[in-house]
C-alpha cells in the first residue's frame, strides 16, 4: 500500500516539524520482536517518531497492531529489540515516576480509598503537604464528596478519573494513555475526553495517548501518528489544526476525519 | 398460590435446624446402633458427654485444649511469618523460584508426620518437635499458596506500583501484600486447617498432653473409649471455632474493598 499519496486536506509533515517547542520523548529506529513459537513475531519495525513538550499526540491504529507495545517501550516497561527512546535526552531503562502511564480503570488499587489512590504517590510529602495535593486533584477531577469511598463502588468513568489524578499528583511531565476511555460507554468517554484536554490545557503536561478510535484522535490529538497493521509502522503523520474547543460538525473536522478513515482504508458507510 | 403464614413459618424453622440434620441423624443412629447391640466396646453419646463432664470438671481437659492451641498457634505464627515473605519473594524473582521451586515440590507430598523421627530426634520429645511438625506441615502449603496469588495478581498493579518508583520490599509491602491479601487470607485458613489436623498426631507421639494424648492415653490405659470420642468430638469442635475466626478475620481484612476484591483482576 502506498502511504505517501496525499489525501485532500491531510498535511503529512516530519515529526514535530516547525514547531519551536524542545523535544520531549524521541523514538530512534525503534524495533520489537517477541519470541514466539514459530520464529519471532515482529511486533515495531524502525519507528521514529518525536513528541514536542506540551504535545498532546495520539497513537492509532487498528487493535492488535503494536502501538500499546511502542507506548509501553516508550514508558520503560518493555525492552526494545533495537533502537532507542530518549526523553529530555536521556535514554529510558525503566518505569520512572517523572511520567506516569495511566491503564484502563484496571490500574486503580482496589484495596485503598479515593484518597489513597491519589496518594499513592506521595509518600514522600510531609502530611500536610499530601494531603493539600489529594484535596486539590480529588477537586480537579470531580470527586470530591467520593474522597473515602472504595473503587468498587465507583462507576467506571469515576475510577479511570481516579487513575488520572493519581498520575497527576506526583507531577509527571509526561502522560502515558493506553485506550484509558476503551472500557467506558460512548457518553462518559465524550465526557472524558473533554475533562482530559481540559486538564491538559491546565497543567500542560506532554500527553501520549493510544487509541483505536478515529474520533477520539481527532478530537483531541495536535498530531495523530496513524500506524500500520503489524508489523507496526508509522503511516503518517496527521497535523490536526484545530484549536479547542473543537467543533464536531465543522468542515475541517469532517475533513481530517474522513481522510483517515479512507487513510486506513476504511468506508465511512455502513 | 401465596404459602400460608403457618407453611411460611414451617418453612423458616426447618431453614433454622437442617444445618444440625445431620449431625442429630449421626447422633440418633449412633445411640439406635449401641441398644440393638449391646456389650460393644463403643461408648454411647449420653456416656460421651458425660465423659467430656468429667474431664471439664478437673479441668484436665482445659489443660489439653491449651496445650494443643498453645502449639498450633506457635507453629502456625512460625509458618505464617516465614511462609508469606518466601511466597512472596518466589512470586516476584524469577531466579529464587527456579532455585527453590522443585526443592519446595519435592518436599510437598512428604507428610509432616513423616518428620515426627526426625523432629523428635533432632529436638527431644516435647513442645518444640510438636511445633516444628506444625511448622512443617503449615509452612509447604502457605508458601505455595502465597506464590500462586503472586503469580497471578494484576500485572497492571504491579506495572502502576513500580511506576511510582517502587521496587523490593517496598514494592511487596504497598502493592503485592494488599494486593494479594483475598486469596492470602484464604491460603493461611486453610493451613490453619492443615496446623490443627496435625497437632493431634503429633502429640500421639511426641509429648505427653494435648488432645491427642487425651485420645491415645485414653485407649492405651484402658480402652476408655467414652474419652476418646470426647476428645474427638472437642477436636471437631474447636476445629470449626479456628475456622470461624479465620473467617471473621478474613472479612475484617478485606472489608471495603466489595465483592470485586478477590477476583483476579
Amino acid at each position: 500500500m502506498t502511504a505517501a499519496a496525499p489525501e485532500p486536506g491531510v498535511t503529512a509533515r516530519p515529526a514535530g516539524g516547525g514547531d519551536a517547542r524542545p523535544v520531549k520523548v524521541a523514538v530512534r529506529d525503534l524495533t520489537v520482536r517477541f519470541a514466539a513459537d514459530r520464529g519471532d513475531l515482529r511486533v515495531l519495525e524502525h519507528v521514529d517518531l518525536e513528541v514536542r513538550e506540551g504535545e498532546l499526540i495520539t497513537i492509532l491504529g487498528p487493535s492488535g497492531c503494536g502501538k500499546s507495545t511502542l507506548l509501553n517501550v516508550i514508558g520503560g516497561f518493555v525492552r526494545p529489540t533495537s533502537g532507542a527512546v530518549t526523553i529530555d535526552g536521556e535514554p529510558v531503562t525503566g518505569p520512572d515516576p517523572r511520567r506516569i502511564f495511566v491503564f484502563q480503570e484496571r490500574g486503580v488499587f482496589p484495596w485503598l480509598t479515593v484518597e489513597g489512590n491519589i496518594g499513592f504517590g506521595l509518600r514522600g510529602l510531609p502530611a500536610a503537604d499530601r494531603a493539600a495535593r489529594i484535596r486539590h486533584y480529588v477537586k480537579m477531577v470531580g470527586l470530591a464528596g467520593f474522597e473515602k469511598a472504595y473503587p468498587h463502588e465507583l462507576s467506571g468513568g469515576m475510577k479511570q478519573r481516579v487513575e488520572v489524578a493519581r498520575a497527576l499528583a506526583v507531577g509527571p511531565d509526561v502522560l502515558y494513555l493506553d485506550e484509558p476511555f476503551g472500557a467506558l460507554d460512548s457518553i462518559t468517554r465524550l465526557t472524558m475526553r473533554a475533562e482530559l484536554l481540559r486538564l491538559w490545557q491546565a497543567e500542560r503536561k506532554t500527553i501520549l495517548f493510544v487509541t483505536h478510535d478515529i474520533e477520539e484522535s481527532v478530537q483531541l490529538a495536535d498530531r495523530i501518528v496513524v500506524m500500520s497493521q503489524r508489523p507496526a509502522r508509522i503511516r503518517r503523520i496527521v497535523e490536526v489544526d484545530i484549536p479547542h474547543p473543537r467543533d464536531l460538525s465543522a468542515p475541517r473536522y469532517l475533513e481530517l476525519r474522513d481522510a483517515i478513515f479512507a487513510e486506513i482504508g476504511l468506508a465511512h458507510q455502513i | 398460590m401465596s404459602p400460608s403464614p403457618t407453611a411460611g413459618l414451617g418453612r423458616r424453622l426447618l431453614h433454622r435446624l437442617a444445618p444440625f440434620a445431620g449431625l442429630a441423624l449421626l447422633v440418633a443412629a449412633w445411640d439406635v446402633a449401641l441398644r440393638l447391640a449391646p456389650g460393644s466396646l463403643l461408648p454411647r453419646p449420653a456416656e460421651v458427654v458425660a465423659a467430656l463432664g468429667r474431664l471439664a470438671a478437673t479441668d484436665e481437659l482445659l489443660g489439653h485444649v491449651v496445650a494443643s492451641v498453645f502449639r498450633v498457634t506457635w507453629g502456625f505464627l512460625l509458618a505464617a511469618v516465614t511462609a508469606v515473605p518466601a511466597g512472596v519473594a518466589l512470586g516476584l524473582v524469577r531466579p529464587a523460584n527456579a532455585a527453590l521451586g522443585p526443592l519446595f515440590e519435592l518436599l510437598r507430598p512428604i507428610s509432616p508426620l513423616a518428620w515426627i523421627p526426625l523432629a523428635i530426634l533432632w529436638l527431644g520429645v516435647g513442645d518444640l518437635a510438636a511445633v516444628a511438625i506444625i511448622f512443617l506441615g503449615s509452612f509447604l502449603p502457605l508458601v505455595l499458596a502465597t506464590e500462586n496469588a503472586v503469580r497471578t495478581m494484576s500485572e497492571v498493579h504491579l506495572a502502576a506500583g513500580r511506576n511510582f518508583g517502587l521496587d523490593g520490599v517496598a514494592l511487596a509491602r504497598r502493592v503485592v501484600l494488599p494486593s494479594i491479601l483475598p486469596s492470602l487470607v484464604v491460603g493461611l485458613r486453610l493451613s490453619l486447617g492443615i496446623a490443627w489436623l496435625v497437632v493431634v498426631a503429633a502429640e500421639m507421639i511426641a509429648v505427653t498432653s494435648g488432645l491427642g494424648f487425651l485420645i491415645i492415653d485414653a485407649r492405651n490405659a484402658g480402652n476408655r473409649y467414652d474419652v476418646v470420642v470426647g476428645g474427638m468430638v472437642m477436636i471437631g469442635l474447636i476445629g470449626v471455632a479456628l475456622d470461624a475466626g479465620m473467617r471473621r478475620l478474613e472479612r475484617s481484612l478485606v472489608a471495603g474493598r466489595g465483592a470485586e476484591a478477590g477476583e483476579p483482576a
